[in-house]
């Protein structure tokens, strides 16, 4: 048995104070004095223990609050208000949410996976991969125990080109058969998100937190040359159309990207010339033709695919279409084309949730790119203004790279704490058993219809209640 | 008033507890609107005399809004803030409720239960008390009122009949009846206080049926109630002996439960209290491993033999299954069956008290409201579905999802958040930060516990109950059934509004 793999997380604080749910509002005209006054009762202390955030001239009461409310309901002249803050709520988008981006935060702070009590708050299903559930097991199955972990439970998977079956040679000892395998510890490769106020320093952090990963971070070649050299073996630089910058591939490096294009063969011989060693990956952009594309990259000898999908999780060219479906149907063209079982599928975009790297793997992806969770994950609110050639709020070109990775780390070491809970409640203990296994979840389109679609006959002048 | 020698066995012993009404324990109890008065007010009285609902009092020849959270807003038929001649009147929605809730509890229906609790009622305008928000499932299914119906105008409600039978096996152990389609799902000493756990077990008692202790254990306050108690055994087997197997009517086995699907639970060690560890038979401190799953059970021969254990120790026991929804939910229940059960408990994902990853809860295992019909459906294919009793829980918010898990094929239903709810809950789902809850029902915490009385408690509790008991019987009424039993999976008496081919017409 391998040894366990653990990723070793620690407290790093916030730089700026993070934008809060909700806000005390709490009036001072009309106070009766009262002895005791309702401040003082405060559980959580948060009136005592409030303080100005020097930079910023932010009061940290309303990241302390934790919304009990008890002293608006408790107030004599009733002074005290909760209200929403519309800052938060305007954060993000409907695909990067505010509570996405607020739990991001806090799992970078803390690594500890989002916990909470009083059930399940959320809609009954939504798009993408909300429109999915995994499945458990509840009496018949072996024993697994996630987090607590006192079974092994693997997330290792390889990238590159399976080999069907191994040669013995007489003595018995293995037999190289040429192939390369990259394997990485967890199915999820860093990749630099395609906006941000991103500095060297940030890159360099972010390449130092896939070392500490043991994982790959995946960036175009221009910006890798601040990295220093000994990171090179966790880089996975995506190369440009260009056959100039081959040069520049940094020495070390064992997994390098390339866009597909019509002759991405000339492409590839130009590396493989180079290096023939060199794992070459080929990103496919999610859209119209990318299964025919991508089974004749795997027959062609290509063994490793990168989809690329939009970075809110839908199809490049049909924004009515999510990269759940993406996989699903890339996966099932490889398998019927009786070619999956060799070679490596990758995805990208909209990864925000822990869940969705299960749930792209249960879809046929055997890892994913996690991409903007690396940029939340340094307290970005995806306002965008550095889109706008604007001053990022929070001044995530000034972090330090050490800062960088230990938040990334943390958010990571989050994720995969969450993947050992979903995997041990499926009685999996290894995620390459988890590829393409749809039968291990459970999908809104096949259930809904079958469950309620018979309901619909409703006669004439009948009331609904 | 409240009774303990109550015999669930003779209909005829059984008298219903009456409301009393319970007000909010807070000063400032939280509502839809806020009215507010400027200095333009004369103390004519006219506001007084038009508003139904108590919002404005009169005290010493001046006039004060009283009761915010009674103001119905704009379902008002006489609105005061119109009628008021010297205009000192504004009406605006309440800046504090519009933070409140989330999809599955909206801060209507937040609002509305703590109108049931406190009046035993259900609101009569200004809250959505029917309907959540969560977009699927229960808020998209509606309950279909044919136009001929049987007449049953005439019954009386104490003729309705609520009743669920829970031992349709017909053998050697007790013949239980419970009188309301519900009772008390297992929330364990520790992850709710001794308080709030004898507040729930003593509504049980009053409306004649049970509660269940959840896996902490059974601390000796709850033995005047044993004949109402459901004691869990759980994968940690806290506080299991066998001589707490032996006081209750009903043993309930915990395969899973619905917030966390699949995992294991974790008592952090300095929860472990003197109090908590004494009933736990553990040692002070240390942390609590509650491992997933039955690590003695890996086929549904073991998990007869555990069923056979308790029979062994307590032949007239009950056995219930709580069991999460995966896909091979249906199969479980046979098995369950077969492994001799009485009760099959399908727990969703909806629910639970104490702290759970957030994966797991919006994750794993499928909506409850695709496993009740699957179960359903599939017992009664199998010829067993007369035999087992087939309860319900995680999400049941309002007597509106009581109707339609029973459509959906349910024979009664577990709460618990409701219950906390009616206790003022208001789901700030802190309830293991710090010192537990903040607002005292989550809570070990001496001084925090102190905030609720249990007769308050229990009353809040009864009083819910008996409009969601009053609300059924009139959904019942428009059915024209006189027996909740007669709706057992009619999904005919449902429609789903993604599906409905036509809206109708109502005239």
């Amino acid at each position: 048995m391998p040894s366990k793999y653990v990723i070793h997380v620690q407290e790093v604080s916030h730089r700026f104070e993070p934008v809060s749910k909700s806000g005390i509002i709490a009036w001072e005209e009309g106070c009766l004095r009262c002895a005791v006054c309702v401040k003082t009762k405060c559980v959580y202390g948060v009136y005592e223990n409030r303080g100005l955030h020097a930079k910023q001239m932010i009061d940290s009461i309303d990241n302390q609050c934790m919304n009990c409310l008890r002293c608006v309901q408790s107030c004599p002249a009733q002074l005290i208000h909760k209200s929403v803050n519309p800052e938060f709520k305007a954060m993000g988008d409907s695909h990067w949410t505010p509570n996405i981006i607020a739990n991001l935060w806090m799992q970078a702070k803390t690594g500890k996976i989002p916990v909470s009590g009083a059930g399940y708050p959320g809609p009954f299903s939504g798009p993408g991969f909300d429109s999915m559930w995994t499945d458990m097991s509840e009496i018949v199955r072996p024993t697994r125990d996630g987090i607590h972990g006192r079974e092994y439970i693997s997330t290792a998977i390889d990238l590159g080109e399976t080999p069907e079956y191994l040669i013995l040679s007489e003595d018995g000892s293995l037999e190289e058969n040429g192939t390369t395998l990259v394997d990485i510890p967890l199915p999820i490769i860093l990749r630099m998100p395609p906006f941000g106020s991103i500095a060297p320093s940030t890159v360099s952090g972010w390449a130092l937190a896939a070392r500490k990963l043991g994982s790959l971070f995946s960036a175009p070649l221009n910006v890798m040359d601040g990295i220093k050299p000994e990171l090179a073996p966790s880089l996975m630089p995506e190369c440009s159309a260009e056959d100039d910058d081959i040069e520049r591939i940094p020495a070390g490096a064992r997994l390098v990207e390339i866009p597909w294009s019509e002759d991405w063969k000339s492409k590839v011989s130009v590396i493989r010339k180079k290096d023939p060693s060199l794992l070459i990956s080929v990103r496919v952009p999610m859209a119209e033709g990318m299964e025919e594309r991508s089974v004749s990259l795997a027959k062609e000898g290509i063994s490793v695919i990168h989809l690329e999908g939009s970075m809110s999780g839908l199809f490049l060219d049909d924004k009515a279409r999510y990269v759940k479906e993406g996989i699903r149907s890339v996966h099932l063209k490889l398998v019927e084309a009786k070619i999956r079982d060799t070679m490596t599928l990758l995805a990208s975009g909209g990864i925000s949730l822990a869940e969705h790297v299960a749930k792209a793997i249960l879809c046929g992806v055997d890892g994913v790119f996690v991409d903007f969770p690396a940029l939340i994950a340094l307290e970005c609110r995806m306002c965008r203004r550095c889109t706008e050639g604007l001053s990022c709020p929070v001044e995530i070109e000034k972090a330090p790279s050490g800062w960088v990775a230990a938040r990334v780390v943390n958010l990571v070491g989050a994720w995969h704490n969450q993947l050992l809970e979903l995997m041990g409640a499926m009685g999996i203990r290894d995620a390459r058993r988890l590829r393409g296994e749809v039968g291990r979840a459970m999908f809104f389109e096949d259930l809904d219809e079958k469950t309620f679609g018979s309901m619909g006959d409703v006669e004439e002048g009948c009331e609904l209640e | 008033m409240l009774r303990r020698d109550v015999n669930l066995n003779k209909a005829e012993s059984y008298q219903l507890p009456g409301v009393v009404r319970t007000p909010s324990r807070f000063k400032n109890p939280i509502g839809k609107y806020r009215l507010h008065r400027s200095s333009a007010c004369t103390a004519c009285g006219k506001c007084v005399e038009l508003c139904p609902y108590e919002v404005h009092v009169v005290r010493r020849g001046k006039v004060f809004i009283e009761n915010h959270h009674l103001c119905v807003g704009n379902d008002c038929p006489d609105p005061c803030h119109k009628a008021c001649p010297e205009g000192a009147l504004t009406l605006r929605r309440n800046p504090n409720f519009d933070g409140l809730g989330d999809a599955r509890w909206p801060a209507d229906l937040l609002a509305s239960t703590w109108h049931m609790a406190e009046f035993g009622k259900v609101p009569e305008k200004g809250l959505e008390y029917k309907l959540g928000a969560s977009g699927g499932g229960f808020d998209k299914l509606r309950i279909v009122f044919k136009k001929k119906v049987k007449a049953v105008a005439e019954i009386p409600d104490d003729e309705f009949d609520l009743g669920v039978v829970l031992n349709r096996r017909n053998d050697n152990a007790h013949r239980v009846r419970i009188k309301v389609p519900f009772y008390g799902g297992g929330m364990s000493y520790g992850s709710v206080s001794i308080t709030t756990m004898l507040s729930r077990i003593k509504a049980a008692v009053a409306l004649g049926t049970f509660c269940c202790t959840g896996e902490g254990g059974y601390p000796d306050e709850l033995k005047p109630y044993d004949d109402h108690v459901i004691t869990q055994v759980a994968t940690g087997l806290f506080g299991v002996r066998e001589e707490t197997i032996q006081r209750v009517k009903i043993v309930e086995f915990k395969y899973a439960q619905g917030a966390k699907p699949g995992l294991g639970g974790h008592l952090l060690g300095d929860k472990v209290t003197p109090g908590v560890a004494r009933m736990r038979e553990a040692v002070v401190g240390y942390p609590l491993f509650s491992p997933f799953p039955f690590h003695s059970v890996y086929s549904v021969e073991d998990h007869k033999k555990h069923v056979d254990w308790i029979k062994a120790m307590n032949p007239k026991a009950l056995v219930s299954v709580k069991v999460s929804t995966p896909t091979d939910v249906d199969m479980v229940a046979v098995g369950s069956y077969y492994a001799g059960a009485h009760i099959i408990h399908l727990d969703g994902s909806y629910g639970g008290t104490g702290a759970a990853p957030d994966i797991a809860k919006k994750n794993i295992a499928m909506p409850l409201e695709y496993a009740l019909p699957k179960v359903h459906q599939f017992l009664t294919e199998e010829g067993v579905r007369d035999k087992l009793t087939v309860i319900a829980s995680g999400g049941i918010r309002n007597p509106h999802d009581v109707a339609k898990a029973i459509a959906l094929g349910a024979d009664g239903i577990c709460t618990g958040t409701a219950d906390l709810v009616a206790l003022e809950c208001i789901r700030c789902h802190k309830c293991e930060s710090g010192r537990g809850c903040a607002r005292g029902i989550a809570t070990t915490d001496a001084e925090l516990m102190e905030l609720i009385r249990m007769e308050w408690g229990t009353q809040r509790i009864v009083n819910m109950f008996l409009a969601w008991r009053t609300e059924l019987i009139r959904i019942l009424r428009k059915l024209g059934m006189t027996s909740l039993k007669e709706l057992v999976g009619r999904t005919d008496c449902l429609t789903h509004i993604d599906y409905i081919k036509k809206m109708p017409k109502v005239s």
